[in-house]
């Protein structure tokens, strides 16, 4: 008969096998070098063939361009704010004609391209030119620029009626009663217990918002804005020269990259007091 | 002996009477004769119909390659390396921060530029056009990818660590958890995202058009330009373009709903 004798001592667990060299690692390393290699090919280039004359001609059209994109972008943005309330209200009105409005509207505006919607304004309405002329509007579609100003604010105000929409109605019905009960006005429940509730919430989707717009706002150039996209484009058709779009490239992306970063911030800072 | 492009030819025909535009039961016969909108020589019908379904096919060949490629980058992203998860990340970074616009015109002119200095080299000389819609699919490729290869990441890290652990436990192999285990969850959870970004795909295409593809935008373009009437030509387009989003949104409802089906039984 067999027994135990002794016990064996505890041993430590095996050593955990680290492969740095796994084929995995081999991979990424790989296309990462790839995207270093050519972020330096890209700066040599940009470098080597740097023309100190184009420079100076360009950079000041370049930064114009930039002023006259984040113009409209604030323009359109803050215009297609106000214009969303109404819509939102009507989206989630009881009322069946508003809310049937609301709804074709914003179906409308998100349903076909921007730069669809840009072209029957600015070529479509600029055609009734007549018409336009007996109630003095004529100035106005005339001119691009108002043109896409108003294009964008439309646009905005659908996707902007929808986030504000989704904001409200997440916020729980609690709160609703909760203010009733404590005898507030709808005016007041809506400014001092709603909104800065639901704000957080669409902060994020409205940074969103704002992205997409400075991204959508390159298609201006094809009605002849100068903006950012705009100023590219005359310069490649004058000089041929890739370098053109390279700097477009770099200028928007350093500015979605930076309020996508601002936007981060902002947000961990304003939801500071719901972390735990 | 049969001819053997009789299918061919019955396969058309059958096309052209479902044709919703031209064919025997379109809506634009519904139209007076010789209207600005009717088919034939006399009307824009025909040609704005083309460009409908040069739309619809750009769109649906940029599909599959923006999946495939943005289901590698979401895998790349969830990597166990770091370096791959950095090069994913700097690939999304790229292509969702440039304007689409701009990403069209620098594949478009970028890949002239590049295959000329390589035809020259190689000794041709000679005039190179690249294909608008080829040139399209390839930009409008990378935007599609960089976005889904976010919804797909969110959804991948939806489903529980031990969907795979049950899938290893059962002696599957890695692979094979991916196809039976995970794919199927997967398309559950991120088809809502999907479905999202199909749509943009549909209205991004018509940026397509300023590189010269006959798509919606540009058939109703020429003939707004040509006939003086851009309020009509224009407006058709937009509704053409909403007919599209209607008729996606039913087909991503039904997909929604079929992939749910095992889940409601439960």
């Amino acid at each position: 008969m067999s027994h135990i004798a002794e016990l064996l001592p505890p041993a430590p667990p095996p050593p955990e096998v680290t492969r740095r060299i796994s084929p995995i690692n081999v991979v990424g390393s790989a296309m990462l070098g790839v995207w270093i290699i050519s972020g330096l090919a890209l700066v040599f280039w940009l470098f080597q063939n740097w023309d100190t004359d184009k420079i100076t001609y360009y950079a000041p059209k370049y930064f114009s361009g930039l002023g006259q994109t984040l113009k409209l972008v604030i323009v359109s943005i803050l215009l297609g704010a106000v214009l969303s309330i109404p819509i939102a209200f009507g989206r989630m009105s009881r009322n069946r004609l508003f809310s049937a409005i609301a709804y074709g509207y914003v179906y409308f505006f998100r349903g076909t391209p921007l730069i669809a919607q840009l072209f029957l304004i600015y070529y479509g309405l600029g055609s009734f030119r007549e018409g336009l002329e007996t109630v003095g509007l004529w100035t106005f579609f005339r001119d691009a620029w108002y043109c896409a100003v108003l294009a964008f604010t439309l646009n905005t105000a659908a996707y902007q009626a929808e986030i504000l929409r989704g904001a409200i109605e997440s916020i729980p019905r609690g709160q609703f009663e909760g203010a009733a009960s404590l005898g507030l006005k709808s005016i007041a429940t809506f400014r001092k217990i709603i909104m800065p509730q639901a704000m957080i919430v669409a902060l994020r989707p409205y940074g969103n918002e704002i992205i997409l717009m400075i991204k959508a706002s390159a298609i201006v150039s094809i009605v002849t804005v100068f903006d950012l996209m705009g100023e590219t484009r005359r310069a490649f058709s004058r000089t041929f020269d890739y370098q053109t779009y390279v700097w477009a490239a770099i200028f928007y992306l350093v500015i979605v990259e930076f309020l996508r970063n601002v936007l981060v911030h902002l947000e961990n800072r304003l939801t500071r007091h719901l972390k735990r | 002996m049969p001819d053997p492009t009789a299918p061919l030819v019955a396969t058309a025909s059958v096309l052209t009477m479902l044709d919703p535009f031209c064919g025997p039961a379109g809506f634009l016969n519904l139209l007076p004769e010789a209207s600005l909108m009717s088919c034939g020589d006399t009307g824009w019908g025909d040609e704005i119909a083309t460009g409908f379904w040069v739309t619809i096919g750009l769109a649906l060949a940029t599909l599959p390659i923006g999946l495939f490629l943005g289901f590698f980058i979401a895998l790349a992203k969830l990597s166990s390396s770091s370096p791959m998860r950095h090069a994913a990340n700097i690939y999304t970074t790229i292509f969702r921060g440039l304007p689409e616009l701009l990403t069209i015109f620098m594949i478009y002119f970028g890949l002239q530029i590049g295959l000329r200095e390589l035809l020259v080299n190689m000794g041709y000389e000679g005039a190179i056009e690249i294909n608008a819609f080829v040139a399209g699919m390839i930009a409008l490729a990378l935007v599609f990818s960089a976005y889904a290869s976010e919804v797909l990441t969110s959804a991948f890290q939806a489903i529980p660590a031990g969907q795979y652990e049950g899938g290893m436990a059962l002696g599957l192999r890695k692979r094979t958890v991916m196809r039976l285990v995970i794919l199927p969850q997967l398309v559950r959870i991120a088809l809502p995202g999907l479905g999202n970004l199909w749509m943009n795909l549909l209205k991004d295409t018509a940026l397509i058009s300023v590189i010269g593809l006959s798509d919606i935008l540009r058939q109703t373009g020429v003939a707004a330009r040509i006939t003086k009437q851009p309020f009509l030509f224009f407006g058709f387009a937009c509704l053409l373009f909403l007919a599209l989003a209607i008729a996606s949104s039913f087909v991503i409802s039904w997909l929604e709903r079929r992939s749910k089906r095992s889940e409601t039984a439960r």
